[in-house]
């Protein structure tokens, strides 16, 4: 088992900057992440084998590089490849990696295990083909993969027009943008995003090539259905209102082998969760986030979390959230003198609230619309894991669940091995307009595994030969 | 090259080859079975356990395990696998 200081998990641009801060002040980090190599989900390297050209290199692809030689050039400790599955006491983190199962403990932990997708249930949307939006910028940049020949693209906020353009820059067709936004909510969003006139510019970009290839944007429309059995054929699309509520509007079909959707990201804060770090729901951070003090210090002592993973904020504001979080650790590992940590975290500070005036106006294009989740048709799949259907989850809230872990008691709901990261915003939600807040519906108990992992890869080679088994008692 | 592999831009490892029950299919060193798979026609992965409704890859990140296929007889998620010469995949999850 290897003894550090500070252990980072996750190492996109919070938990990078996190470990490296923490680092410079002379701790022993060690910073692991699942991935080959260190940048998240917004700077992601291509794998081994898969590479660039430069002069197709944009800006993430520069700032991933400028990350990943900042990690390399340090004295951080980096442990590529590594699944984290289990975390216990205060701390010890077991991993998966290619070399079996390994051990880290130290007294201080960083969570910054960012975001996943929050995508509100529709007929068909479990058909093969219809993958996430996030979940395809993941495909274009790191692997040079287009989701499909003619893909919808469809959901909110600026991903949409990032995906779309990325296809269409990648050869593949967008038979059509699907916005839940209308270009009101985005000329409301436009000063605020002004404050970043390097992202605004990359904004317009993508809109010039998605209007200069004839690309046809539905604002305040959703998808409705989607067709095909083993495969996505066609996208069904209707007019709603501000609340995401169809207004019973002229529908469309636009045929395609593929639907990129997503509806927002929710902070991924299973660790918080698993430690039993105090919660609060915060709509604006995307959903239950963890009770933090303004360098990331959860209410669990030494537990520090940052970035997506803790509030969405997106990945400049994870930077330096994940730099607050490094310099704090420094200093309450009594490494870094307090005026020195104060000098530097004042500088990142005043950055972060700066960085947050884009990221509120964007929060508010991609916030959850409850209003999607009341319109769920009864016998649509909310669980995809365990095939757990709206209605059965209102018979059981009928039945007198009145918490989200009994509902899963009750239902399967949340069951699977996706843990409910995928059903959990939408259960919660619908149970919320019985109990009358999602406060009162709560969350899902954080468990391990963190990750599924082959119980092979846990046990490694063994012989149960090698098992001291005291002799037993005599008789 | 398949349609939904991006030419410009992209320079790709080697070409790997791998069995999908009983059918020889290529992909490209530094690609993941998930990404490899729907590159060459394979959208369903698998079917749901209760339903026994098609399933293909959602997620791409790991957190789903929508992706989940049989590589050499054990349950993996197939947008964490990296492709290899010789895999034998089947796809089924644990049905
Ligand atoms: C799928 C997806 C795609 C996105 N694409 C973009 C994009 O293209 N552009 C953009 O601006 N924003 C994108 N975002 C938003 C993104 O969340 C932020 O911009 C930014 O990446 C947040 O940084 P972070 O450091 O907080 O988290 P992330 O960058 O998400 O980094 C978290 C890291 O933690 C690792 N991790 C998580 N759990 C474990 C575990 N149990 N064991 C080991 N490692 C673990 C992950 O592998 C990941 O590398 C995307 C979000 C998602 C969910
Ligand atoms: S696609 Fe979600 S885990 Fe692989």
């Amino acid at each position: 088992m290897m003894q550090a200081d500070l252990i980072v998990i996750g190492a996109g641009p919070a938990g990078a900057a996190a470990a490296l801060a923490a680092s410079e002040a002379g701790l022993l980090v060690v910073l692991l992440d699942e991935d080959a190599s260190p940048g998240g989900q917004v700077y992601r390297a291509p794998p081994a084998g898969l590479s660039v050209a430069p002069d197709t290199r944009g800006a993430d692809e520069r700032a991933g590089d400028a990350l990943r030689e900042a990690v390399a050039a340090s004295a951080v400790v980096w442990k590529g490849g590594a699944r984290v599955w289990s975390i216990s006491g205060a701390f010890r983190v077991d991993a998966v990696t290619a070399a079996g199962s390994e051990s880290f403990t130290a007294p201080r932990l960083v969570a910054a295990t960012g975001a996943h997708e929050r995508l509100v249930p529709f007929p068909g949307w479990t058909t093969p083909g219809v993958i996430g939006l996030a979940a395809a910028t993941i495909l274009l940049k790191s692997q040079g993969m287009v989701p499909g020949r003619r893909t919808v693209v469809a959901g909110c906020g600026p991903l949409l027009a990032a995906v779309a353009a990325k296809i269409v820059a990648g050869g593949g067709a967008v038979a059509a943008i699907i916005d839940l936004s209308g270009p009101g909510d985005w000329l409301k969003a436009l000063p605020a995003m002004a404050s970043r006139p390097d992202l605004l510019r990359q904004g317009l970009g993508w809109a010039l090539k998605l209007g200069a290839a004839c690309v046809p944007v539905l604002f305040r429309h959703t998808v409705t259905a989607v067709s095909g059995g083993e495969a996505c054929e066609a996208v069904t699309v209707a007019p709603v209102d501000a609340e995401g509520r169809p207004t019973g509007g002229r529908s469309r079909v636009f045929a395609a082998d593929a639907l990129a959707i997503g509806h927002g990201l929710v902070p991924g804060s299973e660790i918080p969760k698993l430690l039993r770090a105090e919660h609060r729901f915060e709509p604006e951070a995307g959903g239950w986030a963890p009770v933090r003090d303004a360098f990331g210090r959860c209410s669990v002592a030494g537990l520090y979390t940052v970035g997506d993973g803790a509030a969405v904020a997106g990945a400049e504001p994870a930077r330096l959230s994940g730099r607050l979080a490094g310099l704090a650790a420094a200093q309450d590992a009594g490494r870094l003198p307090a005026h020195v940590s104060a000098r530097e975290a004042g500088e990142a500070r005043a950055a972060l609230d700066k960085a947050l005036v884009f990221a509120g106006a964007i929060n508010r294009l991609m916030r959850a619309r409850p209003a999607m989740v009341e319109e769920i048709a009864k016998d649509t799949v909310i669980c995809r894991c365990e095939d757990v259907r709206r209605g059965e989850i209102e018979a059981a809230i009928s039945a007198g669940a009145r918490e989200i872990n009994q509902l899963k008691h009750f239902t399967r709901c949340g069951m699977g091995p996706c843990q409910g990261r995928m059903c959990g915003e939408t259960a919660a939600t619908l149970l919320a307009r019985h109990v009358g807040s999602r406060e009162a519906a709560g969350y899902w108990t954080g468990r391990p595994p963190l990750r599924p992992v082959p119980l092979a890869d846990l046990l490694g080679e063994f012989d149960y030969g090698d098992i001291p088994v005291p002799n037993p008692a005599p008789l | 090259m398949t349609a939904l592999r991006i030419a410009d831009g992209f320079r790709r490892g080697a070409a790997v080859t791998f069995d999908v029950d009983g059918v020889a299919v290529v992909g490209h060193r530094g690609e993941t079975l998930a990404a490899a798979l729907l590159a060459a026609g394979f959208a369903r992965l698998r079917h749901s356990p209760r339903d026994f409704s098609p399933r293909g890859a959602y997620c791409f990140m790991g957190a789903c395990q929508e992706c989940v296929v049989q590589v050499g007889g054990v349950l993996r998620q197939s947008c964490q696998v990296p492709v290899e010469d010789g895999l034998v995949v089947g796809l089924k999850g644990s049905l």
